[in-house]
């Protein structure tokens, strides 16, 4: 085994490759390797902020939901307990009507047969006169006995 | 060819034997012929077979990753990104775990040695006799040389310079990184003023020197010997009839996808605990 000028040059070729290696080599690829390893930490970390934010909207849409079928089943009873109570009051005023109506017909019914009989009587009474006139010949002095006839035809 | 055959020793010489470039004795230039002619070289001689694959293995190296850097962005990684992306993170994940300084030299440092030194331990998987093949055919067609001249050995991991040249380097570094961080004072202090206190500044040298020696020779001697041992074994392999061979390597060949990475990542993790050390203050 010779030892020689070959231990020079591989020093050489050495300290020249690793010269190389150092400037145009190691930095760009260790510099994509930390850019890159960067990049995978911030995608992470928006992915677990992404969760986050996806979990607090599903509370959120949890909660709007909620309260909006709170809301619903409120309005649905405010209408029910409306509808009950606009029920009640037609019935109240169809009964009242009813009563009002009889209660007029009633009334009328009441005049009608006071006329009725007020017309009678009148008649009955000039019927009275024309009869005690032929009855008696005589013309009778209609308001001096008007107060008979009428007490009579009162007594009808 | 049986290992008893007079020619088995050769072969196994034959492959062990850099192809070397350096001055002849007599003062020409060219390739040495033999194992003793490149001896004679000395140290003014290249092992070429050594520096042109790790050269090239390192271009490659580059070549696929500066690809993937170009490409490098914050899409969904695919195909040769995702694998450099792969690579990368894992570099930059042992030298966090070990190295707590901030320094823009020891991680591509330390990607540079571990997928360098996988590739060139990754020619250990290439057939022993393949690539000194397609040598000895490039050299014999186109050179006009003797077939027997042209040596090939093509795991670079297997030749002591390639593996100390890298370990050098890296014990520059210790040396540069600790003066850096310490000071000339405090890295001298640190080399004698322990473990035993200033009056035994010589003992303190001595051991502190050779665990600090220590650290590049071991780094280089145990790469070099994993994979100097595995590839002899390998060539050990190939001396059996060719009928017979698949039954040995293709095991050793598995077990040795296990040993070249655990060797890559054994330097690149030494290398950051050595680097690691140098800037720490005792």
């Amino acid at each position: 085994m010779n030892l020689n000028l070959t231990l020079v040059g591989q020093a050489i070729s050495f300290a020249i490759f690793v010269w190389f290696c150092m400037k145009f080599v190691w930095p760009p690829v260790i510099a994509a390797l930390e850019e890159r390893s960067k990049k995978i930490a911030d995608g992470l970390e928006a992915a677990n902020r992404a969760s986050r934010d996806l979990e607090l909207a599903q509370e959120q849409a949890d909660k709007i939901l909620r309260d909006s079928k709170e809301n619903a089943a409120e309005i649905i009873e405010q209408a029910n307990k409306r509808a009950n109570q606009m029920i009640d009051e037609a019935k109240e005023q169809v009964i009242a009507d009813g009563k009002r109506l009889r209660e007029a017909a009633q009334a009328e019914i009441e005049q009608d047969a006071l006329r009725a009989k007020e017309a009678l009587r009148a008649q009955v009474s000039a019927l009275a006169f024309a009869g005690a006139e032929k009855i008696l010949g005589a013309t009778i002095d209609e308001k001096a006995h008007s107060e008979i006839v009428e007490q009579l035809a009162k007594e009808l | 060819m049986g290992i008893e055959s007079p020619s088995a020793a050769s072969y196994i010489k034959h492959h062990l034997q850099n192809l070397t470039f350096g001055q002849h004795p007599d003062g020409t230039w060219g390739f040495a012929h033999s194992a003793k002619e490149a001896a004679e070289m000395g140290f003014w001689a290249i092992h070429v077979d050594t520096l042109a694959v790790s050269v090239a293995l390192g271009l490659l190296f580059l070549w696929l990753f500066r690809i993937a850097a170009k490409k490098a962005s914050t899409d969904t990684p695919t195909g040769l990104q995702n694998f450099v992306e792969l690579m990368v993170e894992f570099v930059d994940g042992s030298v966090k775990e070990t190295f707590h300084g901030k320094s823009k030299v020891i991680a591509p440092l330390a990607l540079t040695i571990f997928v360098w030194v996988f590739l060139l331990n990754l020619m250990d998987l290439v057939p022993v006799d393949f690539l000194p093949a397609v040598a000895q055919f490039i050299g014999v067609n186109v050179f006009g040389a003797d077939p027997h001249h042209v040596y090939f050995k093509f795991v670079p991991t297997t030749d002591l310079n390639a593996t100390l040249g890298m370990s050098l380097s890296v014990f520059v570094l210790i040396v540069f990184y600790s003066i850096k961080v310490k000071g000339i004072s405090g890295f001298v202090g640190e080399l004698t003023l322990q473990p035993f206190g200033k009056w035994m500044i010589p003992f303190n040298f001595l051991l502190e020197g050779v665990g600090l020696l220590a650290k590049p020779v071991s780094l280089a001697l145990r790469l070099f010997g994993n994979l100097y041992a595995g590839e002899l074994i390998f060539i050990l392999i190939a001396l059996l009839p060719w009928g017979l061979q698949w039954a040995l390597s293709v095991p050793w060949a598995i077990f040795h996808i296990l040993v070249i990475v655990l060797q890559a990542f054994i330097f690149m993790m030494l290398t950051i605990v050595y680097l690691s050390m140098a800037h720490e203050d005792h």
